[in-house]
């Protein structure tokens, strides 16, 4: 204000206290302001003792009305899923191929999936399903599949696992150890050729992968096929793409020939239910390799 | 010990004093009933003012559409990424504000602010109720509480209380579709949140509007402690000619009139004050500069022969060049200073900034996320394949197909998830989220390096309107 307040009428008070001729008013507060603070305590008051408020040694007390975040969120989650039952129904009951065709259930069942595979598939495939070579888990994103790519294939892979001794419907193959069966320089010459099939792999040695040509028919074309590009049925790797499992410079390949490898994976079934398996398999279909 | 008792303190807090003003009539009450008139008006018919946007969108003109995000205004579609209208919109008003009060003062609290509005309005409906200041102080001084009293304060209350629910509930239909609201809210259909709002507004309306009143402005609201800076000695406020008005007194024959001043201490102008000051003691924090003590003042004086503007708009630098016998400066040097220029001028150039900018906006836009878990995916043949998250938006009230490209690398290849086609539907007035990838062939250039500088380019298939934004490529490196 340019001046301050002239009440020559009721003069307000000042407290006494003037710095350079600047007085401190004592301006009375309002009485219904008085008030408000009062029924503000008397709020206080009362909203302690509607809601959970006072520590105790064994929690705190729990409030008249009953009121908890826990039992908030149980009854969000339980609506939640209300709401999903007549989907995830519909879900678990329809053609696996019928899930992409239809635009809700396809939405719904990606973004259902995302949210399994966060909980359950991360761990070994990774959040973003690029699986992790040093462990021998499958990159999800990419063209390549041990054991096929099709919805089906994906959906039987979820729901019984690989390898799985405790699901007789577990998909199972095994690789023999050539370390134990083939002479060391057998090995090393399979192993060039074997690299060979690789595009991205440039040959230093072309008469070892001549020689490795005549192993790999003898011992190893039987389940990767004669051209080396593997055969889905018995999970056996295409070798001809530029894709490895477990990675693809010498040394491991050596290895792989030589121990063998083979990764297991958990069945699904019981532990997630058919929608949810369903959902994962959409999703991991539709991450960009699915067949 | 002292014999003398001490003197007892002043008590701390203080009772409300009851303000009746007087009906007043004048070109500033006349003003003030236009302008209520006007912005009541404005507040109460908007959102019923329909607007055809298409078959998918609101047909309601104004209208603040939480649940979907958007804010239709007219012609205007604000979407959420474009909040910055509403915050340039708040920086104006803002500005504005400043600008009206280093020139006139509180000029927005004495005809525009709401709480002014209202309180003007339910002393309206008191005054056709219980009758003139006299009638209403006689009512508050009758301490029996006979059928009369009880029937007129029935009355008024009833008649603020609709006043407030009809402020309240104009309210909610800026957020949803008036018609259908209302229907609800009288069928008891709407949402408990409608409901909640209605009487939180009503309730608030009633109690400042009837009872709290100036002690809203005085205590409640922090405008006018800030005008304090906003004002300075050439604002135009209201004030009393105190070197023309002095020594007030009663022009009454014999008793030495010639020697007073103007004012008759006639108490007029006290006497229709809605903060319940006298101006004549100058400057106050509770001045709403309303001026309708001006209008009071001016009707006494024409009555009493005496010249208009014994309390009238001025500035601070006037009164002091009157007192000298010097004439006032204009008007318009009050008003065109500096100070006010400045403010004019930024104001002006955030609403130029605005208009550019709502019309330079594009209908189409999107956002590319690259997505970096993993940064890139080998493919069997040796490829290296890119995901990117793209958001595409459609403004438009229909439907629109839209074109994808890739620019950057001509071996780049550009793929939607789920679609063999280069274009993807994207439903009216809604943004896509499409997942779109970026293939680079084995060995290629793009492929081997680290990473390559690309741009997603965007058609819309019916206009022919392009947005792009510039992203990247992880390749393999070497």
């Amino acid at each position: 204000m340019a001046k301050q307040p002239q009440k020559k009428k009721n003069e307000v008070e000042t407290t006494g206290h003037e710095w350079d001729g600047i007085e401190e008013l004592n301006t009375p507060l309002p009485r219904w302001w008085l008030w408000t603070f009062y029924a503000t305590i008397v709020w206080a008051v009362l909203y302690t003792i509607a809601y959970p408020a006072w520590p105790g040694i064994k929690g705190a007390t729990p409030g008249l009305l009953g009121w908890s975040t826990r039992a908030n969120v149980a009854a969000e989650i339980e609506q939640a899923e209300q709401a999903n039952a007549g989907i995830n129904e519909r879900l678990a009951s329809v053609e696996l191929t019928e899930i992409s065709e239809d635009p809700e259930l396809n939405s719904y069942a990606t973004s259902a999936g995302e949210a399994v595979f966060k909980t359950w598939c991360a761990q070994c495939h990774g959040s973003g399903a690029a699986g992790v070579q040093a462990g021998g888990y499958p990159n999800l994103l990419d063209d390549a599949w041990l054991w096929g790519g099709t919805i089906e294939d994906i959906h039987t892979t979820i729901t019984h696992g690989i390898r799985n001794e405790e699901d007789p419907d577990a998909r199972w193959s095994q690789m023999p150890a050539f370390g134990e069966i083939l002479p060391p320089e057998e090995v090393e010459q399979v192993v060039n050729y074997v690299m060979s099939l690789s595009p991205s792999y440039e040959p230093k040695d072309p008469a070892l992968v001549e020689a490795g040509a005549e192993v790999f028919d003898i011992n190893c074309s039987s389940c990767h096929g004669v051209d080396g590009t593997g055969d889905q049925f018995q999970g056996a790797p295409n070798l001809t793409d530029a894709i490895w499992l477990y990675g693809g410079d010498y040394a491991t390949v050596k290895e792989t020939v030589i121990n063998a490898r083979f990764g297991v994976m958990p069945s699904w079934q019981g532990r997630l239910d058919e929608s949810e398996i369903r959902a994962v398999a959409t999703y991991v279909h539709q991450l960009g390799g699915g067949e | 010990m002292a014999n003398t008792e001490p003197e007892a303190p002043p008590s701390l807090y203080e009772a409300r004093e009851p303000i009746f003003p007087r009906r007043v009539s004048g070109k500033f009450r006349n003003l003030k009933w236009a302008i209520m008139i006007v912005t009541l008006g404005i507040y109460y018919i908007t959102p019923w003012i329909r607007w055809d946007r298409g078959p998918s969108l609101p047909d309601q003109a104004v209208l603040i559409d939480l649940a979907n995000r958007r804010f239709f205004f007219f012609w205007i579609e604000i979407w959420p990424h474009e909040f910055y209208f509403i915050a340039g919109l708040l920086v104006m008003a803002g500005l504005g504000l400043f600008l009206f009060t280093s020139a006139l003062g509180r000029v927005w609290c004495g005809y525009a602010c709401p709480q002014t509005v209202w309180t003007d309005l339910y002393i309206l409906v008191e005054r056709w109720i219980e009758g003139d200041r006299n009638a209403r102080l006689r009512l508050h001084r009758q301490k029996k509480l006979d059928f009369r009293k009880a029937r007129l304060r029935v009355t008024k209350w009833v008649s603020w209380f609709l006043i407030g629910l009809a402020t309240g509930g104009a309210w909610v239909f800026y957020f949803a579709d008036a018609p259908t609201l209302a229907r609800d809210l009288f069928t008891l259909d709407a949402h408990p949140v409608a409901y909640i709002t209605v009487l939180v507004l009503t309730l608030t309306t009633f109690l400042f509007g009837g009872f709290a009143r100036e002690q809203i402005c005085i205590y409640a609201c922090p405008w006018p402690r800030i005008q304090a800076a906003m004002l300075d000695e050439d604002s135009l406020v209201v004030g009393y000619r105190e070197w023309r008005g002095e020594p007030r007194g009663k022009h009454r024959k014999g008793e030495g009139a010639e020697e007073l001043g103007d004012c008759i201490d006639c108490m007029a102008c006290v006497n229709v004050c809605p903060m319940g000051i006298d101006i004549r003691d100058g400057q106050q924090l509770e001045c709403i500069t309303c001026a309708l003590c001006i209008d009071a003042c001016d009707d006494v004086m024409e009555r009493i022969g005496k010249p208009r503007g014994l309390i009238d708009y001025m500035a601070l630098t006037d009164e002091t060049r009157e007192r000298a016998g010097h004439p006032p400066k204009p008007v318009w040097q009050h008003v065109f200073r500096p100070r006010t220029i400045l403010y004019t001028v930024l104001w002006a150039l955030v609403g130029v900034g605005l208009i550019v900018a709502l019309f330079v906006r594009s209908d189409i836009g999107l956002t590319v996320a690259p997505v970096r878990n993993p940064t890139y995916v080998t493919m069997s043949d040796g490829a290296i394949r890119n995901t990117y998250d793209v958001r595409l938006r459609n403004k438009h009230g229909e439907e629109r197909m839209f074109n994808l490209a890739v620019k950057g690398d001509p071996s780049l290849r550009l793929q939607i998830e789920g679609t063999p086609y280069s274009a993807v539907p994207v439903p009216a007035d809604s943004t896509l989220q499409q997942r779109v990838y970026v293939t680079a062939p084995a060995r290629s250039g793009p492929a081997m390096s680290e990473r390559v500088d690309i741009r997603i380019w965007v058609e819309d298939n019916a206009n022919g309107d392009r947005v792009y934004k510039d992203t990247i490529f992880n390749g393999k490196g070497n």
